[in-house]
């Protein structure tokens, strides 16, 4: 099983309190899911929600199928899930893989053809690891813009073994192709330099970073769709191989197989089809830095140069949950859950400080606590997140909104936040892919 | 027969028939507003604000301080070079913090520092390395290294900035 472990991201920052606007929409006496466009002003949140009709997802795993088959499998199901008949949906958003051949056989017609050729719009995209969010941002778009009522959006992998590798070839004008052939860094060493730095300047232990991967096995342990179903003690990672000092095998993700399908629409037609109170999707975020990028990311071998230009107060990946609580007119405070992109167990602590769920360098303090397990204030990746399912990369922004849909609809049975009604997505795709969703109920 | 070439692994990246101490990492500097860049952009400044298209060579402070530090346990899959023949040895992959260009540049120790000699916030400087030899060919492929300028004791860590 050695090697078998995944692709990734980073950068770092403080964010917790300064003010946004948080609850004062959302919070007091109305909750989230009262709020209707009809009552409200062009602009004010919510009045630009779209609301989740389904939800389904291929199980996780390494099946040794085609992509195609995952896709399919979670397309039906999120239409099953939907009440939708597939000759009903105007558009389809393939989030692509780049794998089988031409890339991922451009993955939105792939989809329609093997659901069915029946005529809709299509998309194809493609953002690494937030490749799944910006196929909801385009089904969220065209449906705002009254181009469709009801969108598809699908992403699914299947993943190769072993470390991600860039593609072939004899390629210097590539960043990606260059870290690898003049450092040989592969993506679990960026996530070593986060972990190593995080123990240098807040004092974290790699006990600390194990107790991620132990928050997350536990509630991977209640999801059927993840792949890893084991509870995972602390010793069971400290006596796993060293992979990229100081990380270890079972604090950096496998890369797996899965697809994850969402059936998307306006509220108005999800009115007209009887869903009076479905989840709706009330922000997303697709921000890209600002210069200087002063945190090293991969797959850069510099930052940007902070000496002329000072670096924005917040970091890219604080950016991106920030353009997600602005849009939808909430803060950190008003979350009942998060799903974050847990490529390492270091690296969701990181996501901590950057969601703003504690102050910088306060990270490892909530899990020790069990703030972040399932039955604390603030639960985080109760899907079981990358430690259980492995990165499928198209499907896995996509999965993680899946997560929050059950969530807010009440039926994650084992797993289930009680009252859920605001969650929170984040994850960012290689070269400055930013990506966060917020859901309401 | 073959005649032994030096080449650098990317080209204009790093000075080239120095010595040691005159070893440099090389970037570009914008004329119009100053920002440097490393990996060199040579045709359009990356300052939103500036626009500049006239950039210069400017060699990089030669020492600074580490930011991170980690190693590679398992053999990278290729471009990287190495022979799957033999057993496979850990490299050290460190990140320096450049103070007078407010920037982090990684880069491979060089050759028999492990993760052990190293502590967030110590100095290091850049040499100039060999990242692997082609035989058939008698390229030796030129980098650069990071090299500690002082030895740290273990378990004396960092003063992290």
């Amino acid at each position: 099983m050695t090697g078998d472990m995944a692709a990734g991201h980073m950068a770092r920052n403080d964010m917790a309190a300064d003010g946004m606007a948080a609850g004062d929409m959302v919070a007091g006496d109305m909750a989230v899911g009262e709020m209707t466009e009809g009552h409200m002003a062009p602009g004010e949140p919510g009045a630009r929600d779209i609301a989740v009709l389904g939800a389904g997802m291929h199980p996780w795993g390494k099946w040794g199928r085609g992509f195609v088959e995952y896709g399919t499998v979670a397309a039906r199901e999120a239409l099953a899930d939907a009440g939708v008949e597939w000759r009903d949906v105007q558009s389809v958003v393939g989030a692509d893989t780049v794998r089988g051949g031409y890339p991922g056989y451009v993955a939105g017609a792939t989809f329609a053809q093997a659901l069915g050729w029946q005529g809709a719009r299509v998309t194809s995209v493609y953002a690494a690891c937030a490749s799944g969010a910006q196929a909801i941002a385009t089904a969220r778009a065209q449906i705002l813009a009254g181009l469709a009522d009801v969108v598809l959006v699908v992403g699914a992998d299947a993943a190769p073994k072993g470390f991600f590798a860039p593609a072939g070839g004899d390629r210097p004008d590539d960043p990606d192709w260059l870290r690898f052939r003049v450092l040989g860094a592969t993506n679990p060493t960026y996530f070593a330099l986060y972990a190593r730095r995080r123990m240098a300047l807040h004092g974290d232990t790699p006990h600390d970073f194990a107790l991620v991967k132990v928050k997350n096995a536990a509630a991977g342990a209640l999801n059927p769709r993840a792949r890893y179903r084991k509870a995972v003690t602390a010793e069971e990672v400290a006596g796993s191989a060293v992979v990229a000092d100081p990380l270890r095998l079972l604090d950096i993700c496998a890369t797996s197989d899965g697809g994850a399908a969402l059936v998307l629409s306006s509220m108005e037609f999800a009115r007209r089809h009887g869903a009076t109170d479905p989840v709706r999707i009330r922000a997303v975020s697709t921000v890209t830095p600002t210069y200087p990028k002063a945190v090293l990311d991969l797959p850069d071998i510099a930052t940007d140069s902070a000496a002329v230009v000072a670096p924005a107060p917040h970091t890219f990946r604080a950016s991106i949950a920030r353009a997600a609580y602005e849009e939808a007119g909430i803060g950190p405070e008003d979350l009942s859950l998060a799903e974050v992109y847990d490529l390492s167990t270091a690296l969701e602590l990181e996501w901590y400080e950057d969601l703003g769920l504690c102050g910088a360098g306060e990270g490892a303090k909530l899990v020790r606590e069990g703030i972040t397990a399932l039955g604390g204030r603030i639960p985080v990746n109760t899907s079981g997140g990358l430690a259980s399912f492995g990165e499928a990369v198209p499907a896995q922004a996509i999965a993680q909104v899946c997560e929050l849909t059950w969530q807010l609809r009440g039926t994650a049975g084992g797993r289930q936040v009680p009252g859920a009604r605001v969650g929170i997505t984040a994850n960012q795709g290689l070269f400055g892919h930013g990506s966060a969703v917020v859901a309401v109920r | 027969m073959t005649v032994t070439r030096h080449t650098p692994v990317v080209a204009g990246w790093f000075t080239q028939g120095v010595d040691e101490e005159d070893f440099r990492l090389l970037g570009t500097r914008c004329a119009a507003c100053a920002s440097v860049f490393f990996p060199r952009e040579d045709s359009f400044c990356r300052n939103p604000a500036c626009g500049g298209e006239e950039l210069t060579e400017v060699p990089l402070s030669k020492r600074g301080r580490v930011w991170s530090y980690t190693d590679g346990r398992y053999r990278p899959p290729a471009p990287y070079v190495s022979d799957p023949d033999t057993a496979w040895e850990p490299y050290t992959l460190v990140a320096v913090e450049l103070a007078a260009e407010a920037m982090v540049v990684l880069g491979q120790a060089v050759p028999g520092v492990g993760v052990a000699g190293l502590a967030v916030g110590a100095e290091v400087e850049v040499v100039p390395g060999v990242l692997d030899e082609d035989p058939e060919t008698g390229t030796v492929w030129t980098t650069w290294h990071w090299r500690p300028v002082l030895s740290v004791r273990p378990g004396e860590g960092g003063e992290a900035r």
